[in-house]
């Protein structure tokens, strides 16, 4: 498994060869720098740490800076960690690029923070179905309905979906297409929509649950 | 969306007229029909142009059999063949959706000089 960092650019639509739109997205990703190499005798599991987006020092604790100075790495902003299967192939200070991890027609994961919604009811937040809009329907056409039954048991159950704050945390799209790479510019291009804003950072990996 | 415009570029097409709302347009239009390709033509007004870069659109407005129809085109795909431009209309507004209320005469549009 291999991933890089990057940041969402934003979203576009291209033709393919039977002339059908499709939509894009846009990611600059990469290019990211090795920090470190955890293995299995050192750390007791496999993995690399790899940076993102130069930054200067003074932006960085001195802790961070020493960290990234000892991998020979610039002063970076994210740091993240990736789970390899062998680390030897990697080295410190190397840097990873797009079109060395990705290539057109694979399938890629991506993750990132959604878009935040605030506090959202019922129906947008759980896809609930709400209330008549007439027939007699009173004040509660987005109401969530029952929440449970009267003296038994007396309480609303833990985890009852409910209103309350939506959006804003990490999620993970699966199996996106790699439609093309761009590699003098950094750029690749996956069919179909990424969480967060354009200009948010997102975790690129190669798809790890393809079938067929 | 300037961060894209690099991305798009290589996508635009830059063989297209300069076209206007007001505009009567001829495109046309590459029709996939029993295996075979061919190029259909349909001629109207041009109401709206929407969108920009790579998704930009136009929409066409034409009378067939007393019935209006209308066409939205994405200017940059492959299926547009080419665009005539047949006439050069003076209007005062982007969009000319008061032109699906009226019909017969009052539909005309003044030719720009």
């Amino acid at each position: 498994m291999n991933a890089l960092l990057g940041e969402k650019l934003g979203m576009t639509q291209i033709y393919d060869d039977e002339a059908r739109a499709m939509p894009v997205t846009v990611i600059k990703l990469g290019p990211c720098q090795v920090a470190q190499i955890k293995t299995e005798e050192s750390d007791g599991y496999n993995a690399i740490q790899i940076a993102y987006r130069e930054i200067p020092a003074r932006k960085l604790s001195k802790p961070e800076i020493g960290h990234l100075a000892k991998a020979n790495v610039p002063p970076s902003k994210h740091l993240v960690e990736v789970r390899v299967d062998n680390p030897a192939e990697y080295s410190v200070g190397q840097a990873l690029r797009a079109s060395e991890v990705f290539e057109a027609g694979q399938k890629a994961d991506v993750a990132g923070v959604s878009k935040g919604k605030g506090f959202s009811g019922p129906m947008k937040r759980h896809n609930f179905k709400g209330q008549p809009a007439s027939h007699g329907a009173h004040r509660v056409h987005r109401a969530p309905g029952s929440i449970g039954a009267c003296a038994t048991p007396s309480r609303v159950f833990k985890g009852m979906k409910m209103a309350g704050r939506m959006g804003g945390e990490r999620t993970t799209i699966l199996n996106l297409d790699v439609v093309e790479v761009d590699a003098d510019n950094d750029l690749i291009m996956v069919r179909g929509a990424v969480p967060g804003s354009n200009g948010t950072i997102v975790l690129v990996r190669q798809a790890v649950k393809v079938h067929g | 969306m300037n961060k894209l415009d690099n991305v798009e570029s290589r996508f635009l097409r830059d063989d297209l007229p300069d076209i206007n709302p007001g505009d009567t347009v001829r495109v046309n239009v590459r029709v996939v029909e029993a295996g075979r390709e061919r190029v259909q033509a349909f001629e109207g007004v041009v109401i709206a142009r929407d969108g920009g870069g790579l998704r930009e659109t136009i929409t066409v407005r034409k009378v067939a059999f007393g019935v209006g129809v209308e066409r939205i085109f994405p200017l940059h795909a492959p299926i547009i063949s080419s665009i005539e431009v047949v006439r050069r209309g003076a209007v005062r507004r982007a969009k000319l959706y008061y032109l699906r209320d009226r019909v017969g005469k009052a539909t005309r549009i003044k030719e720009k000089r």
